[in-house]
């Protein structure tokens, strides 16, 4: 008796989800309400135009974006190296406001007040929201490096770690600097924004010098034991195409600097530089940490992944680079921009009153140049474990480029206006 | 005869909205992992290089994957993608995507 029973609920519940597949439930058509987003990047822009398509335009969102116009961190390591112009790597915000009628607002947020849902804005006045999603992306930590926690020093001694004028002004030291010069480039601790990047930099620039400069030299001082992502590749990289260029130091920790003299300053040594490209250690936006949402090692916006909603603070969701990282997940735009998709999921499911996606994905792919025809990748792919109520990468699934090769040199720029249409078309 | 398949269908739904429900959206959700290379709902930016996979009849995507997945279709990623998504996961993401315009 028990035993039929159960199976006529099973039935039921497979004829319900089989009603629900064929259309007749909710696919984020009720959803309704205000979505607030801080930050236009990756994460940011993705939800929004993703929100506003999904509800087929029943949810109302709002971008607010510092920034005129989107300027991509993937890829301006080229404009570094001399390949390509900061136009190339710029997207308008222009789609999201015309055809997915984002109302994009250049502003910046000065505080949350989570408990009456709302923002308050530095150009003045407040809005109020249904969901808060804040994707501020990272922020540096200047104060771990006194000699650099100055605007004169920063001047100096660039990060160009986000993109825009900082990756031009690092593009100028280097276009300035006389041949037979040094350029550094230091490396925090993990977790830090895109991990293989410093190392694509690296490339980068001593193709560079060696095509134009070929008396220089590029001295990478990386704070970690070893090289962080894609390591037997990049090794291979720099035996083959920059013996002689390319120096790397591990455990190189740079705890100080002394701008006066371009000198890096790690616990044992001081290393004088020509150009000295300083990446800081880095926290969650600014904005995250305000907000007062609960982090992780007083660093990173501890979520649910199930939703990317705030573990601590209810309505308020925080995607990307700002987020304490699942395990193996790396810091990078493509994981934004899938985050920005299940949280968007996610979210239309909360304001119709219904359950989130029980069983998200993410992946990520993640090219590296090794020279201007020649890249790699990495990619993962990750499924929600209930067990451990965090993503977990799928066993067997994933790796690594086989070799440096001039077909993922292509792929790599078509990924990039993929990505960019993904986003902001 | 018709029936057969959808008996089968039933019991494997079944089987899987025993744990939890299923999300309704779940076949759109999936294929948006895919959108960052091939495009928001499968359509990939023309001359960028990546597949356009919206419109493409479901057993030619599950064909292509099947064949990542055994390394009889050379690939530089896509062997290693095609092996993070389970066969029912590959199934919706092919329909999802043969329904589109």
């Amino acid at each position: 008796m028990l035993i039929k029973r159960r199976d006529f609920l099973k039935i039921g519940a497979a004829a319900g989800a089989m009603a629900a597949l064929h259309g007749c439930a909710s696919n984020g058509k009720s959803a309704s309400g205000h979505v607030v987003v801080v930050g236009g990047g990756y994460g940011g822009a993705t939800l929004a135009k993703y929100l506003r398509m999904w509800s087929e335009g029943g949810v109302q969102v709002t971008l607010i974006e510092r920034n005129p116009a989107f300027v991509s961190c993937p890829m301006s390591n080229l404009v570094i190296g001399g390949i390509k112009s900061l136009d190339d790597i710029t997207v308008s915000y222009d789609n999201l406001k015309g055809k997915w009628q984002v109302r994009v607002i250049q502003d910046e947020v000065v505080a949350v007040d989570a408990e009456k849902r709302a923002i308050s804005l530095a150009g003045g006045g407040s809005m109020a929201y249904d969901r808060l999603v804040l994707s501020p992306g990272v922020d540096f930590m200047f104060d771990k490096i006194p000699g650099l926690n100055n605007a004169a020093a920063q001047a100096k001694i660039l990060h160009a770690w986000k993109a825009g004028p900082q990756t031009l002004a690092l593009r100028r030291q280097l276009e300035a600097m006389k041949d037979g010069g040094v350029f550094a480039i230091a490396i925090p601790k993990v977790p830090y924004r895109c991990p293989p990047a410093p190392y694509e930099r690296a490339c980068l620039v001593a193709d560079y010098f060696k095509k134009h400069k070929p008396k220089s030299k590029v001295v990478i001082l990386d704070g970690n034991p070893e090289i962080t992502a894609k390591k037997d590749l990049f090794t291979k990289a720099w035996a083959d195409l920059y013996q002689g260029i390319i120096e790397y130091r591990n455990e190189s920790e740079v705890k100080d600097v002394e701008p006066a003299t371009n000198t890096a300053i790690t616990e044992f040594d001081q290393f004088k530089a020509d150009v000295l490209n300083v990446i800081p250690p880095q926290r969650a936006g600014a904005i995250a940490i305000k907000s007062g949402v609960g982090l992780i090692n007083n660093r990173w916006v501890d979520i649910n992944w199930l939703t990317m909603e705030s573990t601590s603070t209810p309505n308020v969701h925080i995607l990307g680079d700002a987020v304490f990282p699942a395990p193996t997940m790396a810091k990078s735009g493509h994981m934004a921009n899938q985050q920005g998709k299940l949280a968007a999921a996610a979210i239309l499911n909360l304001l119709a009153g219904q359950p989130p996606n029980p069983e998200p994905m993410a992946m990520s792919a993640c090219y590296s140049f090794m020279d201007p025809k020649n890249a790699v990748h990495v990619n993962s792919i990750h499924h929600y474990d209930a067990a451990t109520k965090t993503m977990q990468p799928v066993k067997g699934a994933g790796g690594v480029s086989a070799a440096r090769n001039e077909a993922e040199a292509k792929l790599a720029m078509g990924w990039a206006r993929n990505i960019w249409a993904d986003m902001l078309a | 005869m018709k029936l057969l398949p959808a008996v089968a269908a039933l019991s494997l739904l079944a089987a899987s909205s025993f744990t939890h429900a299923a999300d309704p959206n779940l076949a759109r959700n999936l294929a948006a992992t895919c959108a960052n290379c091939h495009g928001t709902n499968g359509h990939a930016v023309k001359g960028a290089g990546m597949d356009a996979l919206a419109g493409m009849e479901k057993s030619k995507t599950l064909q292509k994957l099947a064949d990542f997945r055994s390394g009889d279709k050379p690939a530089t990623i896509m062997h290693q993608i095609s092996k993070g998504y389970t066969d029912e996961q590959l199934d919706l993401i092919a329909a999802y995507f043969a329904a589109q315009k």
